[in-house]
């Protein structure tokens, strides 16, 4: 069987910035992704990203995508397209298939960066053409620029909820309600006011009860949620809408972390079931690391920073970085994560994670 | 429909046309794009009838993951449109439950 | 209902009020200046280094709001592309004896044409007034956000925030 140094799986921001790490420390890195382009989910996000203008904050997502391949490409990173990894053994075999047929390879050090995948609502009528991620709707309008829909409705109003809408009426199309069950709006203000701007009402302690139509949407029923969160009669609104997207959470991709054995532990802010790793982002499997969504769902500004840790960390488990080289390294980008991870909304993540590093560090779930 | 114009992506250049077969009729695909996208863009967003109640399904995730959006291309059923590109003269058909191979295959 | 950008998406008059970046009465008089709408505070700090006057203060950590210094700043306008969250905005209050100017970002299609006349809308996307397009701003550094500023009546300097989207795409 072929041997190599490093796999990493996923060719999203997080497994790009590793491998990017990993290829300037002079390892021999391969990059494996099941889509038959690399990026992930970078390429459907044309807004200007936050964080800090050292590290492209106020570059669209997609032309930071197009930076992170530049460089992979720059550095000589073996990129593998069209391969979904299916299985990991525990002496690191990687089973994947590729152009119609199973392989496998053996690595060394092996880093998941999975992502993660959008949670769904189940409602009368949920399963009709014209309902669907808000994601789906994303990746048809910016990256295929294809209008799943005119009238759209809303659920869910986190970032992805908000943003997506946003992108919606950029393409052409008319949102005509964003719903969010909580009583306040989940994501940034400054994302809600520009859809406010726009026109678009948001209306908060309100959920879907229904979607009406035979062959496809053509109108949903709205409701009014009282303190308990539960619907008050008579509230009822239908809206006419030909499509209904859902950005109701994320939860990570955990499926190779399970099975190699890793030992996880359930965090809720996170998305749910994480696997444990340590602050060089190693899991309860020696060599292997996780980075990005599938270690908690954050955003892609962290996913990066996730990333380019877990390649250090890498790189100096095999020897590529000494000591003292890699322990300036890791602390230059921790020094970065916990101000990304600061504020109203970040503190939440920050409080989240630092209970998972404790948890992970105690052995305790 | 098509997005032509956009204010961040600016005009599409992406110009070079496919013909692809949907229960026999032909439509303009785009080079490239997965299947999904070229049925959204001619106004098809019924895929596939269940097999047990027989209702009808659309693209829901659109990452590949969900299945939802399997349709009978080139006599193979359950195909993810979703993530498997248009390519000239490709035949698609809606699929009714499970699907059947084509005798081709 | 409850007021506050939490709630109805729209920053309220109390939260504009204590924002760091909400230029004085008194400087508003006395000619073009950046309104920094940034209410909430999230990890970004774009603006800061957009300014070329150092008007605009993060530092550190950089959720800190955005502090405009409005004896610094001129009224270039350069910083309102510059914010992701499309925050920042520019008020002429003097800019005829009658009206205001008002510049935001804009990231629609199709854009307005210099010079047309057209309806301009508020933080709640509710018609306020017609306004005349004096300039749109779309160079490569805005990387895709155009600027508009619009001439209106100069009531409404502190209720005009973008225009409403032409419905002919």
């Amino acid at each position: 069987m072929k041997e190599i140094q490093i796999a990493v799986i996923g060719a999203g921001p997080a497994g790009l910035a590793a491998a990017i790490e990993l290829a300037k420390a002079q390892g021999n890195v391969t990059l494996f992704d099941e889509n038959t382009k690399p990026g992930g989910q970078l390429f459907k996000q044309i807004h200007k990203f936050f964080g800090s203008s050292e590290h492209l904050a106020g570059t669209r997502g997609y032309n930071i995508g197009k930076q992170l391949l530049r460089e992979t490409e720059k550095l000589g990173v073996n990129v593998i397209l069209d391969a979904p990894v299916y299985a990991i053994y525990p002496d690191k075999t990687i089973s994947y298939s590729h152009q119609n047929r199973e392989q496998a390879i053996k690595a060394e050090k092996i880093i998941l960066a999975t992502g993660a995948t959008e949670n769904a609502l189940a409602f009368p009528g949920s399963t009709l053409p014209g309902v669907m991620g808000a994601g789906a709707a994303q990746t048809m309008i910016n990256v295929h620029r294809v209008l799943p829909g005119k009238k759209v409705l809303m659920i869910g109003s986190g970032n992805v909820g908000l943003i997506v809408s946003y992108q919606l009426l950029q393409a052409g199309a008319d949102v005509v309600a964003l719903i969010e069950a909580a009583p306040q709006i989940g994501g940034y203000g400054v994302h809600a006011a520009k859809i406010r701007r726009a026109g678009v009402p948001i209306y908060i302690s309100h959920t879907i009860q229904k979607v009406m139509g035979k062959n496809e949407v053509v109108a949903a029923q709205i409701v009014q949620l009282d303190d308990n969160r539960q619907p008050i009669p008579g509230s009822e609104k239908i809206l006419e809408v030909d499509t209904v997207c859902m950005a109701v959470g994320l939860s990570p991709l955990t499926e190779l972390a399970w099975l190699m054995g890793c030992e996880f532990a359930y965090i809720p802010q996170l998305g749910g079931h994480i696997p444990k790793h340590n602050h060089n982002m190693e899991t309860t499997v020696s060599g292997l690391y996780v980075a990005g969504d599938i270690t908690g769902v954050e955003e892609a500004s962290t996913a990066m920073e996730e990333g380019r840790l877990a390649g250090i960390a890498c790189a100096q488990a095999l020897g590529l970085y000494d000591q003292e080289k890699a322990h300036t390294l890791k602390k230059e980008i921790w020094n970065r994560l916990n101000t990304l991870r600061t504020g109203p909304f970040g503190k939440i993540r920050k409080f989240a994670k630092d209970e998972l590093l404790k948890i992970s560090r105690e052995g305790t779930a | 429909m098509r997005i032509t114009k956009h204010p961040i992506l600016g005009e599409d250049c992406e110009i070079e046309l496919v013909t692809i077969f949907v229960d026999g009729k032909p439509i303009q695909a785009k080079k490239g794009e997965p299947i999904a996208a070229a049925l959204l863009a001619a106004g098809i967003r019924k895929f596939r009838i269940t097999p047990k109640d027989k209702n009808p399904r659309g693209i829901f995730c659109g990452i590949g993951r969900c299945t939802d959006c399997i349709m009978t291309v080139n006599g193979q059923p359950n195909v993810r449109t979703c993530i498997t590109p248009v390519e000239e003269g490709m035949i698609i058909e809606s699929q009714i439950g499970l699907g059947k191979w084509s005798d081709k295959e | 209902m409850k007021q506050g950008i939490k709630y109805t998406g729209t920053p309220s008059w109390e939260e504009l009020e204590s924002a760091p970046g909400r230029p004085s009465q008194q400087r508003l008089e006395k000619g073009p200046v950046a309104f920094i709408e940034c209410v909430q505070e999230i990890p970004c700090n774009p603006c800061e280094k957009a300014c070329p006057f150092q008007a605009i203060t993060v530092a550190s950590p950089i959720t800190n709001l955005p502090r405009l210094n409005e004896e610094k700043c001129t009224g270039c306008g350069i910083c309102i592309a510059s914010c992701p969250g499309l925050a920042i905005f520019k008020i002429d209050l003097n800019y005829s004896p009658t009206t205001a100017l008002v510049e935001f970002p804009y990231e629609y299609y199709p854009l307005p044409e210099e010079g047309e006349v057209v309806p301009c809308a508020n933080r709640w996307g509710k018609f306020v007034a017609q306004g005349k397009v004096l300039k749109i701003k779309n160079p490569r550094t805005y990387d895709g956000t155009s600027t508009i500023a619009v001439e209106i009546p100069k009531a409404f300097y502190l209720d005009v925030r973008t225009i409403c989207r032409k419905e002919d795409y």
